[in-house]
């Protein structure tokens, strides 16, 4: 990709950012520049103060230290008002957040003009405002129906309004975070295609990522962050994914490798599921998990993955078909018999299904388990019992806490998970359902997770892996199914599939259409 | 069933219904106009409580009737002002401080009443607001006598509604209302407050719950008494779920709610020898409970209804 | 501007002098309401100690004050740790006593071993059962129960008007409605002599020290705090959430239910309805102030005792009106609530970001 001419004159530029939050210190003095006309790649692993840095950019925080300038209209860099997304906004910056910021009970056109005009008005200028969004859509080629309300729209058009909300408000710079988490491969390449055709136009884009693959194909230039500091900042062109990743992680990093296994009996066979309402409904859902595997499930979210984890987790009737676990039929179970007879789980949002956040880690720990005899004898918990439990678990599943009976609050994501992954796996359960489980983890605490998994694998455990990330599906499962609108598509053997031909699926397209 | 016939044809019973739906529509209005913004205000019963009293004692006072309206909705804004903060910026249990303030409304309103009246053995009077005689319009058959039997204060909150109405959906104002209580990040994030637009809309809100409280004492009788408000507070928040937080559909459901209540007075009447009063006396608060039973599924709560928020954290 | 740093956890030495500061808050805040009604303000506070504690008598009443109170405050400090926002303690105290004085009034008869168990049976019974449709209405139907709850107060209390007035209604009452007295063998005993102490509190405390234990100790209490701190964790973790609301609701509604037992089998003797002052309404403030502890609601009851107590004894005095004591208690229930966020988040006063004091 060409990068901006040198003489393109800065558009933004963060000086000795530093941030704390209490002894964490998020932003070390970090310092930036963003050119009219180019792509910032702004790479880092979770937790690397990526977002923060972003956050403080767009207002959202304040910096302890340091300051933003922006280009102001006489062409030199002026100071940005700290805390007030409000200037941000004013001085051009605009900003599309992970978690899209939109009000899902508006149309696409009420949240774009939302905050564009002054309160006291009586009327909203409508047409006007109309003439300018159809042709920002026709010069940037992002496409959206404006009047229907955002629940009804799919992950990809959301991500445009998003955009769209920016533009339309005439912003210089755009900032995106982890833009493609939710996206299919197909559909992150047209946004990049957008961002190019946008820088081309003179805008300056930052995305924030930890893929190295789209940092690599899109950006002129990356600066990457570690444990809060720039630790480089360099042209894209010239610099390698190995160079990048040893920057990104601070060391050499050694991935985890499937052995090939050798499958078992079919363990856990659902067939012609449904269940489930509305865009997350699942319907003739059928798949067949065989001991000693680890199946994965690749999707967009919001297909139905959510709803398939809860007819799992036995937390969702089903409306059609059965679940057979080891050849019996499984009639209405409920979360707890689900457990009882070797189903684990490993939730999707780690902090508001995996852990009661005030309650100690020990009894988290002991929280599935708890009524059965070693936990409890005549309804009476067994403290010292529990305890000496949470005891060995923390050392054997290597979880940072203060000890047992700190809040489980109080915790990293990562300790957070080793909670979830040592209260559910060490039961040797048959069947382990991971939903997302390394989703916002850092490296150490994903290849935690992945060598986990293996485990379980490895003694014979059946393993339902649902993500988003194609790397860690391709990289763990044995055999991988496609699941989209509700829909699963057969499994077939990682060997046989590729990114593309998983994307295609994901976005729809059945295997013959692919080939 | 002739006699249920004369009933529903009268007109009386309709300027009945209206009457008593009067109060509930100002109620039904204000906890609307909190919860589309995100914040549940239980403190409505205690602020009925304070805008019967802060309003009548104005106007014994001397204030003028409408300058007794204008002190129910100021008192009303005070104590709304009170749990927007607590449950805005200080984002503290929108439950427990609702019910709070009802406790403080109710006991500052009895304790300020019995201080300034000290030993009155039957409550004062005062002169309160009069129907509106509209030369021809009133003689519209029907619902000329419906309509224009009642006081000014009816026709504010006829007015009310339709104000609330355009606000919401035709303005930036209700846009962003509509926003805040669905995603604060998404109101912060295109540069407007959100703590401004939620205390805002509490204090408003308050305000106009208010004068359901001041036409008690103010229109519908002339005096006030302990206990008056009676559970009406919590019957517009069971409304406002009836209504699925729309303001017309809050007026249909006050005018149903008000309409039951006129025709079961009017039952009473007729067959009361058989039945207890208090049963009649039970049939708001149960009609209320069957309301919600019947949204129940549907209910379509505004989904940041019940959460602070709290700036950098998303 | 202020800013709110999330703490760890904190002591229980902090949490009980940061709930003791709220309190004095709230007594220190109702001098303005004295000062409007022309009280000197220590010598009505002087007033209100002696009144209720400055004799025997006086605490005795204090401690036959507080009884009903620790009841619903504990019926609320155990539905509020579930999150079951159960507002309906003062229907409950009205059922729990109109079920005692069914049973009491001569629907069985037998010797006190068999009738007073049978009374705080019926009464407890009965709480639970009308707290009981709330909670399977918030289960099945997702009807939210801080609504219903709170109507449901007006319906009981209009009901039991109407027993009084009809069935239940005392033919030697000259008129008055109010029920035939409990029998003498159902009556809960007094514990002195020519003082209102009754039997009653010591119900109350072995219930605060049994909820203590079931919460502290227990399968059940492990699961309701579960479900009160996390409820759909605790659902992902296989722990039983419906059943786990629908025990709390029965057993905060049971001990509100007791609470109407004592009134009228241990002081009052009969039922009338005027029973309650808003014992109900005043234990959500008891349950607040002890911080749902149960322990803590013993003497967060003490405390609101002695405040209604106190003030009516000064309101004789003075001749200003009693509802000073339910203003300290609301303004206590809020000066509670706000306290809470210094024990949740350290406080701290930062200055002004330099461009904003620049641009303005």
């Amino acid at each position: 990709m060409a990068p901006p001419a040198i003489d393109a004159p800065v558009l933004l530029r963060l000086e000795g950012i530093t941030k704390r939050f209490g002894a964490l210190t998020a932003n070390g003095d970090v310092s930036l520049d963003l050119r009219q006309g180019e792509i910032l790649a702004l790479l880092g692993e979770n937790g690397a103060g990526k977002t923060t840095l972003m956050n403080i950019l767009f207002g959202h925080y304040v910096a302890d230290e340091g300051q933003v300038l922006v280009l102001g209209s006489h062409g030199a860099l002026e100071e940005l008002e700290p805390g007030s997304p409000h200037a941000a906004l004013d001085a051009g910056i605009g900003m599309v957040h992970q978690h899209f910021t939109l009000a899902e009970n508006l149309s696409a056109f009420d949240n774009i003009l939302l905050g564009t005009e002054p309160l006291s008005a009586i009327k909203s200028a409508r047409l006007p405002a109309r003439k300018k969004l159809d042709e920002l859509m026709e010069r940037s080629g992002l496409a959206v129906n404006l009047d229907t309300r955002i629940s009804n729209l799919s992950v990809g058009e959301k991500q445009r309004v998003e955009i769209l909300k920016a533009l339309y408000r005439d912003a210089r710079v755009l900032v995106l975070d982890e833009p493609t988490a939710v996206l299919t491969p197909q559909e992150s390449e047209t946004l990049f295609a957008t961002l190019t055709k946008l820088a081309g136009d003179g805008l300056g884009i930052i995305f924030i990522s930890h893929k190295l693959a789209e940092v690599m194909a899109s950006s002129h230039r990356v600066a990457v962050l570690r444990g809060g500091r720039k630790v480089a900042d360099l042209p894209t062109e010239g610099s390698s994914q190995r160079q990048l990743a040893e920057l990104m992680v601070g060391h050499e990093i050694s991935e985890t490798v499937r052995e090939p296994g050798t499958p078992g009996a079919p363990l856990f066979v659902l067939t012609g599921v449904a269940a489930g309402h509305g865009r997350d409904a699942i319907s003739d859902v059928s798949l067949d998990l065989r001991a000693g595997e680890i199946l994965g499930i690749a999707g967009v979210s919001g297909n139905g993955q959510t709803t398939l984890a809860r007819v799992i987790s036995g937390l969702e009737t089903v409306s059609a078909g059965i679940l057979m676990l080891e050849g019996d039929e499984l009639g209405q179970v409920s979360a707890r018999q689900m457990i009882d007879i070797g189903l684990a789980r490993i939730p999707e949002d780690r902090h508001h299904d995996g852990i009661v956040g005030a309650m100690t880690v020990s009894e988290n720990l002991a929280i599935e388990g708890i009524r059965k005899p070693e936990n409890q004898r005549f309804g009476m918990l067994r403290f010292s019992a529990m305890r000496d439990r949470a005891k060995d678990l923390i050392e054997a599943y290597d979880i940072r806490c203060q000890s047992e009976a700190s809040p489980a609050r109080l915790l990293s994501g990562g300790n957070i998970q080793k909670i979830v992954l040592a209260r559910t796996l060490e039961t040797e359960p048959k069947v382990v359902l991971a939903a997302q489980p390394s989703r916002g983890l850092d490296v150490g605490a994903t290849s935690d997770v992945h060598k986990r998994l293996l485990a379980a694998r490895a003694r014979g455990a059946g393993v339902i892996l649902i993500s988003e990330d194609l790397d860690e599906l391709m990289r763990l499962s044995d055999r991988i199914a496609v699941i989209h609108r509700g829909h699963l598509s057969q499994a077939e053997p990682t060997e046989d599939l590729d990114r593309s031909k998983l994307g295609l699926r994901m976005a729809g397209h059945d295997g013959e259409e692919a080939a | 069933m002739i006699e249920i016939l004369d009933i529903l044809v009268s007109e009386n019973f309709w300027a009945a219904s209206l009457r008593i739906a009067t109060p509930l529509i100002f109620g039904v209005i204000g906890a609307l106009i909190c919860e589309r913004a995100g914040v549940l205000n239980l403190g409505i019963e205690g602020i009925f409580t304070a805008g019967a009293m802060a309003g009548w004692m104005a106007v014994w006072l001397g204030a003028g009737l409408w300058g007794g309206v204008l002190v129910a909705a100021l008192a009303g804004g005070l104590f709304g002002l009170l749990h927007a903060i607590l449950t805005v910026p200080l984002g503290l249990s929108q439950h427990v401080s609702g019910i709070g303030v009802t406790l403080f409304a109710t006991s500052l309103s009895y304790f300020i009443y019995r201080t300034a009246l000290p030993d009155v053995s039957s409550p004062p009077r005062i002169e309160a607001f009069q129907p509106l005689d509209i030369p021809t319009l009133s003689d519209l058959p029907f619902i000329g006598p419906a309509l224009f039997q009642q006081t000014s204060l009816t026709f504010l909150a006829l007015i009310l509604v339709l104000a609330t109405s355009y606000v919401l959906y035709r303005t930036p104002l209700g846009l962003a209302i509509q926003a805040v209580g669905d995603n604060p990040s998404a109101v912060e994030s295109q540069g407007l407050s959100v703590y401004a637009l939620r205390m805002g809309a509490v204090v408003v809100g308050s305000s106009i719950m208010a004068l359901g409280g001041a036409f008690l004492t103010m229109s519908a009788f002339d005096a006030f008494f302990f206990g008056m408000v009676n559970g009406r507070g919590w019957i517009c928040i069971a409304l406002t779920v009836f209504a699925s937080w729309r303001p017309g559909k809050a007026l249909i459901g006050a005018l149903l709610f008000g309409a039951f209540d006129a025709f079961q007075v009017r039952l009473q009447t007729e067959v009361g020898s058989f039945i207890p009063g208090q049963v009649f006396l039970m049939m708001p608060y149960i009609l209320s409970i069957i309301a919600l039973i019947v949204v129940a599924r549907k209910a379509d709560y505004p989904r940041a209804l019940l959460v602070p928020y709290f700036r950098g954290q998303r | 501007m202020i800013r709110f740093e999330p703490r760890g956890p904190v002591a229980v030495s902090k949490v009980i002098s940061v709930t003791v500061a709220a309190a004095v808050a709230a007594l220190v805040l109702a001098a303005v309401p004295m000062l409007f009604a022309g009280l000197s303000v220590f010598e009505a506070y002087g007033l209100m100690i002696k009144g209720a504690f400055g004799s025997a008598f006086a605490f005795t009443e204090m401690l036959t004050r507080a009884t009903p109170l620790i009841l619903t405050g504990l019926a609320a400090a155990v539905a509020f740790r579930a999150k079951l926002w159960n507002i309906g303690a003062e229907g409950q105290l009205y059922a729990g006593a109109l079920a005692a004085v069914a049973v009491g009034t001569g629907l069985i008869s037998g010797p006190s071993f068999v009738l007073i168990p049978a009374v705080i049976l019926a009464g407890a019974l009965m709480g639970g059962l009308v707290m009981l449709g709330p909670t399977l209405l918030k289960t099945r139907l997702g009807v939210d129960e801080v609504v219903t709850t709170l109507l449901l107060n007006f319906v009981i209390l209009l009901f039991v008007q109407m027993m009084l007035e009809g069935p239940m209604k005392d033919p030697m009452g000259m008129g008055w409605p109010q029920s035939e007295p409990i029998l003498d063998e159902a009556a809960l005993p007094k514990l002195m002599d020519r003082m209102r102490i009754h039997w009653g509190l010591i119900i109350a405390l072995i219930s605060a020290l049994g909820v203590y234990f079931v919460l502290k100790r227990t399968v059940w209490g492990f699961e309701i705090r579960a479900v009160g701190e996390n409820a759909s964790a605790a659902r992902h973790a296989g722990i039983p959430v419906t059943a786990t609301f629908i025990r709390v609701g029965l057993l905060s509604g049971a001990l509100a239910g007791l609470a109407g037992v004592g009134e009228v089998a241990g002081l009052k003797g009969y039922l009338t309805a005027d029973l309650s002052p808003g014992f109900g309404y005043s234990g959500i403030v008891v349950a607040m102030l002890a911080g749902l502890s149960p322990i803590g609601v013993v003497f967060a009851a003490l405390f609101i005792a002695s405040i209604f107590v106190g003030a009516d004894s000064m309101s004789r005095a003075t001749g200003v009106s009693n509802y000073l004591a339910d203003l300290i208690v609301a303004m206590a229930l809020l000066c509670v609530l706000v306290s809470g966020l210094f024990l949740r988040f350290k406080i701290r006063f930062v200055g002004a970001p330099h461009a904003k004091e620049a641009s303005k």
